[in-house]
């Protein structure tokens, strides 16, 4: 429980730390999907959460081996989960028209971003809001862990998360 | 926390379609164990018993092979059935293809001519030795034997002292004994 008095703290650390050997991407797979897909499912909606959910997890798993630092391996992820949430809603705009697959090399980061991505989106969001958000999916902390960190309740906490990924979501549109 | 199998399970078969699965997971029961498999579309790549750390055992695979490593069960069904017949006694010579790129050199010599030793028999360190051409060499043998990165298929246990005694192994001297009186020794 080290982490909880010290939120954004979280979020610093983990950028800040040496290059590590890149673990077998069925542990990033294990650690990360369920997050991923929370937050594609909040982003695009259920209906087009898995295909997208997919093309993630595949062209993650395309780009893995030349990832150079695995330090921060969700915020890699949800740089890759952003961009096809924004494919995905860019078709849905254009269609009827047929939509090519969206180009593995533009969606790829072999280094993860924390100047760009989903986290610009993150960053514009109140300050409430940002905070749970960043602890809920950077900090992989629980409700309980998130409601102390910030001094509040567990409902309150999840509702900050809840506006959080719905004002992300919106601003996808 | 685990998200809905079914989506798993299609994530791995894509993987596994385009390619990007270069080192299959998975494990069996045993009557030595849980075993721990892994293959590379070249072929069964390791073996681990249940005493080896199952991260360690990924982690270092991953250094020296490949980091996309997934679980991917049905890839290693032919290695599980031909090790589900050697243990039920029905199967004496494994067919399934080797992939031998966690031996380097010497101890690749040292296990493929082991693993030419025929069920039931046995050969001493010193056979070994000689068979690769260094007579002088049976110790270095017990140590690229005690390397091998694929127990049971590559038979090590059926190298042992000269004059019978059961020498070394790297998966314990139980499993050793099950092994040579399962072949009938």
């Amino acid at each position: 429980m080290a982490h909880t008095r010290a939120g954004s703290a979280v979020w610093y650390a983990v950028s800040t730390v040496k290059p590590t050997a890149l673990p077998p991407f069925q542990s990033v797979f294990d650690d990360h999907a369920h997050a991923v897909l929370t937050f594609l499912t909040g982003a695009v909606g259920s209906s087009e959460a898995e295909d997208c959910f997919q093309e993630t997890m595949l062209s993650a798993l395309r780009a893995y081996p030349r990832l150079g630092d695995a330090s921060n391996l969700r915020g890699w992820l949800f740089t890759i989960a952003r961009r096809k949430a924004i494919d995905a809603h860019r078709a849905r705009a254009r269609r009827p028209t047929p939509v090519a697959d969206p180009d593995p090399g533009s969606a790829l980061d072999t280094h993860p971003s924390t100047e760009e991505g989903l986290w610009d989106g993150v960053r514009g969001l109140p300050s409430k809001q940002r905070k749970a958000v960043v602890l809920r999916f950077a900090g992989d902390r629980s409700y309980p862990e998130i409601a102390a960190a910030m001094s509040t309740t567990q409902d309150s906490a999840r509702q900050s998360v809840h506006e959080g990924l719905k004002k992300l979501r919106r601003e996808l549109r | 926390m685990n998200i809905d199998a079914a989506l798993t399970d299609r994530f791995v078969e894509r993987a596994g379609a385009r390619g990007l699965v270069d080192v299959a997971v998975t494990s069996m029961d045993s009557p030595i164990g849980t075993l721990l498999l892994m293959a590379t579309p070249k072929g069964l790549v390791r073996i681990a018993f249940e005493d080896e750390n199952r991260d360690d055992v990924l982690g270092e695979v991953a250094e020296q092979l490949s980091p996309r490593i997934l679980e991917a069960p049905r890839r290693l069904d032919p290695v599980r059935r031909e090790l589900d017949r050697y243990f039920a006694g029905r199967l004496r010579d494994f067919e399934v293809p080797i992939d031998w790129s966690l031996t380097r050199e010497f101890a690749r010599k040292v296990l493929r001519r082991t693993s030419k030793i025929p069920y039931g028999s046995v050969a001493s360190y010193k056979d070994v030795a000689v068979g690769v051409g260094t007579p002088g060499g049976a110790r270095a043998v017990g140590n690229a034997l005690g390397s091998n990165p694929i127990p049971v298929v590559v038979p090590c246990h059926r190298v042992v002292l000269t004059g019978g005694a059961i020498g070394g192994y790297g998966g314990g001297l139980p499993r050793k004994r099950w092994l040579l009186a399962l072949e009938g020794r």
